[in-house]
């Protein structure tokens, strides 16, 4: 469905370099390099800190931006020459702008839509039914736009970018600024599409609930550049992330000595153990049970949030290379 | 049919979705209107037939020309400006639709809007206040043509200078010089028929003139059979050669796009 080869993009920025009218050229990679493609029916999530090149990866995978090099193929077509055919089977949603019509009632931006996009009218009055009751719209089809909420305004955006039935599904920041209602709905919305409908998904975000709770596989890019590519289970092994056992003492004592599972931190009575990849748990905390006399065990896996935020900061490299 | 003479249906409602506003547009414009008539009346006094038009003449093209003001838009600047500027003009250029195309349509949907809105009102009001000509059925059709051609043709010019932001960045200062132009060599301020000599022949060679001196000279019936073509033509090829040059500068766009606002 999406195909990159090596795609590069770099913005020249010109800026005062302070004496009178002097300015310097600065050469800004903003996709540097990156390599990917995704098969039809794939739920993909996009990661990357602020401006790591995210959104420039989307214009150029929709046609709105021109790859300074390499190739890019999107559902057989090259965008940015077939930007207008491209469009008519894509979905867009800008998390952060509207295709809505500000002053006019959702279902009137949705019947444009529909015009828009030359959808049949039984086949739109069909969609329209479905997503109406998929993402509850029914309460305010006849609301003017601006007086919507955020999350309506939301669920308003993804029905007028599904009515033409995409193939594929780009989603920029789509839960950006919804409370925990509204993404629950989006969430469950995007899982059902992705999952009945076989809609190819491909999902930027900064919320990480979004990942965990949606995406089979995630792709991590920073400074224009690829650095991860897998799913969360190999993230979660390629940032070191471990497994750590909590273990309370009856009473202050020595680090505890188990083979092949080391100490990390020894607090009183409480002290900390990292579980080596593989190891299975039940048996170490077994071996615990029998040489000590053990008040509490708790379990920890390393956040998802702790992953990313640990990538981004570059604390970790990255083991595993990516993939493509 | 296609989605472009939609994207006019949803302008007018769009534009129409505010009366108060456009209530309060109105009252200005007939006020200004009131206001240019007494000043012309003061002129044509003084001057007699200066430029070829009498007292009514030039009272009629007060009113006329506040309300072509918003049909126009003699003040410049359309939506779309506003849009290059946030990088909302993504989700337009995302759509399956040419962006000039697009926008065209929503312009001739605006202008219809605020012909009805805010032209009618100045023209009932002059009328009552003062002697206006009103045209026959003949000058009246012309005069109809000739508003759409100002209407193309303003669009034509307001779009090659919202273009422009995706080069400068900020409007500012271009549309100030688009102001001032459009303002002056359209024959706003002061008829172009007033204007003397060189400075008069160029005012109305430029293609100000098609959006407010030439429909009104319509109107008035100071233009007809070969003279009513040959404006009618002025306006036509400035708005295509205007037209044709936002599409090369559209493509030039298209392809320097920055990616702003992220």
């Amino acid at each position: 469905m999406i195909e990159m080869t090596d795609v590069t993009k770099t913005f020249t920025l010109r800026r005062r370099t302070g004496r009178r009218l002097r300015r310097e050229r600065t050469v800004v990679r903003a996709v540097d390099g990156v390599s990917f493609s995704v098969e039809r029916g794939e739920f993909l999530g996009y990661l990357g800190p602020n401006g790591a090149g995210k959104s420039t990866t989307i214009k150029m995978l929709t046609g709105i931006l021109t790859p300074t090099s390499g190739r890019v193929r999107v559902a057989g077509l090259d965008p940015s020459r077939a930007r207008t055919a491209l469009a008519r089977r894509i979905g867009v949603v800008f998390g952060q702008r509207t295709t809505l019509w500000w002053d006019l009632p959702l279902r009137d931006s949705l019947t444009l839509v529909r015009r828009l996009y030359r959808v049949e009218e039984r086949a739109y009055r069909t969609r329209l039914d479905e997503l109406t009751a998929l993402l509850e719209l029914e309460p305010f089809l006849a609301t003017p736009v601006r007086q919507l909420s955020l999350g309506q305004r939301m669920r308003g955006d993804l029905a007028a970018a599904l009515l033409h039935d995409p193939e594929l599904l780009v989603l920029d920041e789509p839960t950006i600024g919804l409370d925990v209602v509204s993404k629950a709905t989006v969430r469950g919305f995007l899982a059902r599409l992705n999952a009945e409908r076989g809609t190819t998904i491909l999902l930027t975000t900064h919320d990480l609930g979004d990942i965990e709770r949606l995406c089979r596989r995630v792709m991590i890019i920073d400074h224009g550049r690829a650095a991860f590519d897998g799913d969360l289970g190999a993230l979660r092994r390629a940032a070191g992330a471990d497994r750590q056992l909590v273990v309370e003492l009856a009473a202050p004592a020595p680090p505890i000595d188990l083979d092949g599972v080391p100490v990390i931190t020894v607090e009183g009575p409480r002290q900390t153990l990292r579980l080596p990849d593989g190891a299975n748990a039940a048996s170490v905390v077994a071996a615990l049970a029998a040489r000590h006399e053990v008040r509490d065990i708790a379990l920890r896996e390393t956040g998802i949030e702790e992953i990313v935020a640990r990538l981004y900061r570059g604390d970790q490299e990255i083991s595993a290379p990516a993939t493509s | 049919m296609g989605v472009i003479p939609w994207v006019s249906w949803y302008a007018l409602r769009r534009y129409s979705a505010y009366p108060l506003g456009s209530m309060a547009e109105a009252v200005t414009n007939t006020f200004f209107g009131v206001m240019r008539a007494s000043v012309l009346l003061a002129l044509w006094h003084a001057r007699p037939g200066l430029g070829g038009y009498d007292a009514a003449d030039a009272v009629t093209f007060s009113f006329l020309t506040q309300a072509l003001i918003g049909p126009v838009q003699i003040f410049g600047g359309m939506e779309l400006g506003q849009r290059i500027r946030t990088g909302d003009v993504a989700i337009d250029l995302h759509r399956p639709v040419d962006l000039q195309a697009w926008w065209l349509a929503d312009d001739i949907g605006r202008a219809t809007s605020t012909l009805l809105l805010r032209g009618v009102p100045p023209m009932l009001v002059g009328g009552l206040l003062f002697t206006l000509h009103w045209p026959g059925p003949g000058a009246a059709a012309a005069f109809a043509v000739s508003v759409v051609l100002a209407v193309l043709l303003s669009f034509a010019l307001r779009y090659l200078v919202t273009l422009a932001m995706f080069w400068l960045h900020d409007e500012r200062g271009i549309q100030a010089v688009a102001l001032v132009l459009s303002l002056f060599l359209s024959g706003m301020i002061v008829p172009l028929v007033a204007f003397p000599g060189g400075i008069g022949d160029v005012a109305r060679a430029l293609p100000w003139s098609g959006l407010v001196q030439v429909p009104a000279d319509v109107y008035l019936g100071h233009r007809t059979g070969g003279g009513l073509a040959a404006a009618l033509g002025f306006q036509a090829a400035w708005a295509a050669g205007l037209l044709a040059a936002g599409r090369v500068l559209t493509r030039a766009a298209e392809r320097r796009l920055e990616a702003q606002g992220g």
